[in-house]
């Protein structure tokens, strides 16, 4: 009888014990992400996906430090042309196979050369890939190159196992093999993505769920609904009206985090001819007119409940990388209208292209009635978000409202956008001064110098307001209040390791 | 009727052709680049190069939609830009969803539109017909999205008694399929079973009122047999034509339904496809949709066959 009693308290302990260790996390996102592929990846949700799936050389911080991940020590040379990584010991991929120097060669010469990779441009400035021994490999670029470093901590710097990536070619994304804490076990496309935990992880010891289900849900107030009744566990991507109901429930917790990106207001200064024609394009004393008559913390409050970081720069006040010297303006109406004046222009015509996303959309609004204040006449031109792209390559708009996720390493905000004939320089700005100090800016590993370069890029830029920064979105989040475990980074991205629930 | 079926049969195929041009140029109209829309916020511009020569967006349009029509013919219906995965996979995994969820709404629609539309046209006037033209006018201006949302609050947030959404397929549990599909085929079955339900409703009272019906009850029948095997069978008619259309209005995808009980359809592939510029998935849709529309209406047309012998002749 004893036997049977204890025999049942085992049975009882060992289920719960293997309850405890099956569990699935289900984790609702915004949107169905794209191919599963690092070189051909590029959405934001396509990236919470692969911070389960694969590892990278290196990670962030939450405070945007690059700390080790695959690579546990690196160094620049000492004229920083070259990068020397050493590896992870006893690193393998999900089929098996071992992570060493070789398939980091092999992983930056795909992402190099593959056919519609989406990463050529971003390792633009590595060479070569020098294979020192099987546990340290070298990076050589052309020039020196500082945000190397913290472009590996994104896809650029994620391992795929060479064997499943010359084996299935460019169907990669149809059974990705990485080697990061979770493996592939299926994906239906807009339904589900399944990942079940890796027990050859490095690092499996602080890995706590068995399973994660990402499930996609378009509408926030359905994915909010789903949390609820049970289907999710943990969504990304609250919608901020929802963020006080959040709060209010017992059963849930809310988590934020300032973006690395932004929201701004592109102006042509010089992509085409129109920003000849136009009011702002044309009369530097307009823009700062235009600038003035904005209050950012209204836009703040209507169209993301206060929920967001007022800004007037690339980088949120409240980074690192953040120049103090450039403080953001306060509104001042009256000054506006006599800068309007003075350019002989009391009422300028803005024609403003806006995206028909919400937050675009309301932002426009937003803008539209205090700008009136001041003398403008803001015509809003609501274009479907892909045709607004092609609108800003061709350079045929005045003013675009744009949002940027944001790269860890600021020269990812700032070259692109404002070095003369860039691919993302939609404002046509094209300045001799700014291009010496931007590069400088990537010559040098040392933080004080590169900082004191983004200081100046911040005076020159805000002066001639290629791009008006109004403000950084928070990352919103709500989970299960039982889940614990989980950290808010700025990438906006999950470290999965260490949650559990 | 066998010629009648062959001759229906033999123009389905320049229909189809004529449909599959329409889709192409239409779609060509879209403004935005696909590969632009695909190479995403980065714009590489090495990347978009290669996507446009891997789908063949760099060829002349004739060219594209000879590539794609050719490969139509021999059961390829190209590649997704964006998830890279071949469309007609993708229409093999949506496909059965969105028929499931079309029967289901369907049969909903049926078994309360027409028995409403019978029983308010039999009680002209009184209190049974008022009820059901004010049910039936809710259900026609209820729009989905906000009945879809109100159910979920109730019955999976409130109640606890559904799942908000998480389709499973019936072959692996029946259950919960049912569980995750009666929601969504609510929602879709009360519309249409609006439309029914006034459509039935006008077509039995103008069969009632015509001297057929008055001579059958003359000659003494049951009310039931003048109901059910006189004056229904004949309002019938104007109903299949109907419901052959809303048949086929689900069968392309129920956009917003799907969208907020995240059921992977036909409608959330089309919308998705739409704002991508995944125009191989857009036109692999578009085509199966049009497809199932003609063969529908074929179905139609043999049932008022079977339901009008008049038509026989």
């Amino acid at each position: 009888m004893k036997k049977t009693a204890l025999a049942a308290i085992a049975a009882v302990l060992v289920l719960g014990a293997g309850g405890a260790s099956a569990q699935t996390l289900k984790f609702g996102l915004a949107e169905d992400p794209d191919a599963l592929d690092p070189t051909l990846a590029r959405t934001f949700v396509g990236r919470l996906v692969f911070s389960a799936l694969c590892d990278k050389l290196v990670d962030i911080s939450p405070d945007l430090k690059v700390v080790p991940q695959l690579a546990t020590e690196w160094k620049w040379s000492a004229d920083n042309k070259s990068l020397t990584f050493k590896l992870r010991p006893n690193v393998t991929f999900h089929d098996g196979e071992k992570f060493d120097a070789a398939a980091v060669k092999y992983n930056i010469e795909r992402h190099k050369t593959m056919q519609g990779s989406q990463r050529r441009g971003e390792l633009s400035a590595v060479t070569s890939v020098e294979v020192v021994d099987p546990l340290t490999v070298k990076l050589n670029t052309s020039a020196p190159f500082a945000p190397l470093l913290a472009t590996l901590t994104d896809r650029a710097g994620m391992m795929i196992s060479p064997k499943a990536g010359q084996a299935l070619g460019d169907k990669f994304a149809t059974a990705p093999v990485c080697a990061g804490p979770f493996k592939f076990v299926e994906r239906v496309a807009q339904d589900r993505i399944v990942v079940e935990k890796y027990d050859g992880y490095w690092n499996k010891a602080n890995v706590h769920f068995s399973r994660i289900e990402f499930r996609p849900f378009i509408d926030a107030t359905v994915r909010l609904a789903n949390l609820r009744s049970g289907q999710l566990d943990f969504l990304e991507r609250l919608a901020a009206t929802d963020a006080k109901a959040v709060q209010k429930d017992s059963k849930l917790k809310f988590a934020s985090i300032t973006e690395i990106g932004y929201y701004g207001i592109t102006i042509n200064i010089g992509k085409s001819e129109k920003s000849k024609t136009s009011a702002l394009g044309s009369n530097p004393k307009i823009r700062e007119a235009f600038e003035l008559s904005l209050d950012r913390n209204g836009i703040n409050k209507v169209v993301f409940d206060g929920l967001a970081t007022p800004g007037n720069q690339w980088v949120a006040p409240n980074s690192p990388y953040y120049a103090k010297s450039v403080p953001v303006p306060k509104r001042d109406v009256a000054k506006a209208k006599a800068l309007l004046k003075e350019a002989g222009n009391p009422n300028p015509v803005v024609n403003l292209v806006t995206p028909t996303t919400t937050d675009a959309s309301k932002i426009a609004q937003v803008v539209q009635a205090m700008a009136k204040e001041a003398g403008f006449d803001v015509r809003i031109q609501a274009t479907e978000f892909a045709t607004s792209l092609n609108m800003a390559d061709k350079g045929d708009f005045e003013a675009y409202i744009l949002a940027w996720s944001g790269r860890p390493d600021p020269d990812g905000n700032l070259y692109s956008f404002h070095a003369c004939k860039q691919p993302l320089n939609y404002s046509g700005m094209c300045n001799p001064a700014l291009d010496e100090v931007l590069n400088d800016s990537r010559l040098t590993t040392d933080m004080t110098q590169r900082q004191a370069a983004w200081d100046k890029a911040a005076k020159i830029v805000s002066a001639e307001r290629p791009i008006i920064y109004l403000l950084h979105r928070k990352w919103l989040y709500a989970h299960r209040a039982k889940l614990t475990g989980f950290k808010e980074y700025p990438d906006g991205l999950v470290r999965f390791v260490g949650m559990k629930m | 009727m066998t010629r009648f079926l062959i001759r229906r049969l033999a123009i389905l195929l320049p229909t189809l052709l004529f449909v599959s041009i329409i889709i192409f140029g239409l779609q060509q109209l879209l403004p935005g680049d696909p590969a632009i829309a695909m190479a995403g916020e980065e714009r590489d511009p090495q990347a978009i190069a290669d996507i446009r020569a891997k789908y063949n967006l760099d060829k002349p349009i004739w060219v594209q939609y000879g590539l794609w029509i050719g490969g139509i013919l021999q059961g390829d219906f190209g590649e997704s830009i964006r998830i890279q995965l071949p469309v007609s996979q993708l229409l093999l995994e949506k496909l059965p969803v969105t028929i499931e969820l079309a029967i289901v709404s369907m049969l909903i629609a049926l078994a309360v539109g027409l028995p409403a539309g019978v029983i308010s046209a039999l009680h002209n006037g009184r209190w049974p017909d008022y009820v059901a033209n004010v049910i039936g006018l809710w259900g026609l201006s209820t729009p989905n999205f906000w009945l879809g949302i109100m159910m979920i609050l109730l019955f999976s947030v409130h109640l606890g008694w559904l799942p908000a959404s998480g389709y499973v397929s019936p072959m692996e549990d029946l259950w919960g399929n049912l569980q995750a599909m009666i929601m969504p085929a609510f929602v879709l079955g009360t519309g249409i079973a609006a439309v029914f339900m006034r459509h039935t409703r006008s077509a039995m009272l103008q069969v009632l009122a015509s001297d057929y019906i008055r001579t059958a009850r003359a000659k003494g029948l049951y009310e039931r047999v003048v109901i059910g095997k006189h004056a229904f069978r004949n309002a019938a008619v104007p109903v299949i034509t109907l419901g052959a259309l809303e048949f086929g209005q689900l069968l392309s995808g129920a956009v917003l339904t799907e969208q907020i009980f995240s059921i992977p359809g036909f409608g959330k592939l089309i919308v998705d496809a739409v704002f991508n510029r995944d125009y191989a998935v857009v036109q692999g849709v578009v085509l199966c949709t049009a497809t199932a529309y003609i063969l529908l209406n074929l179905l139609a047309d043999i049932a008022y066959f079977l339901v009008n012998p008049r038509l026989r002749s």
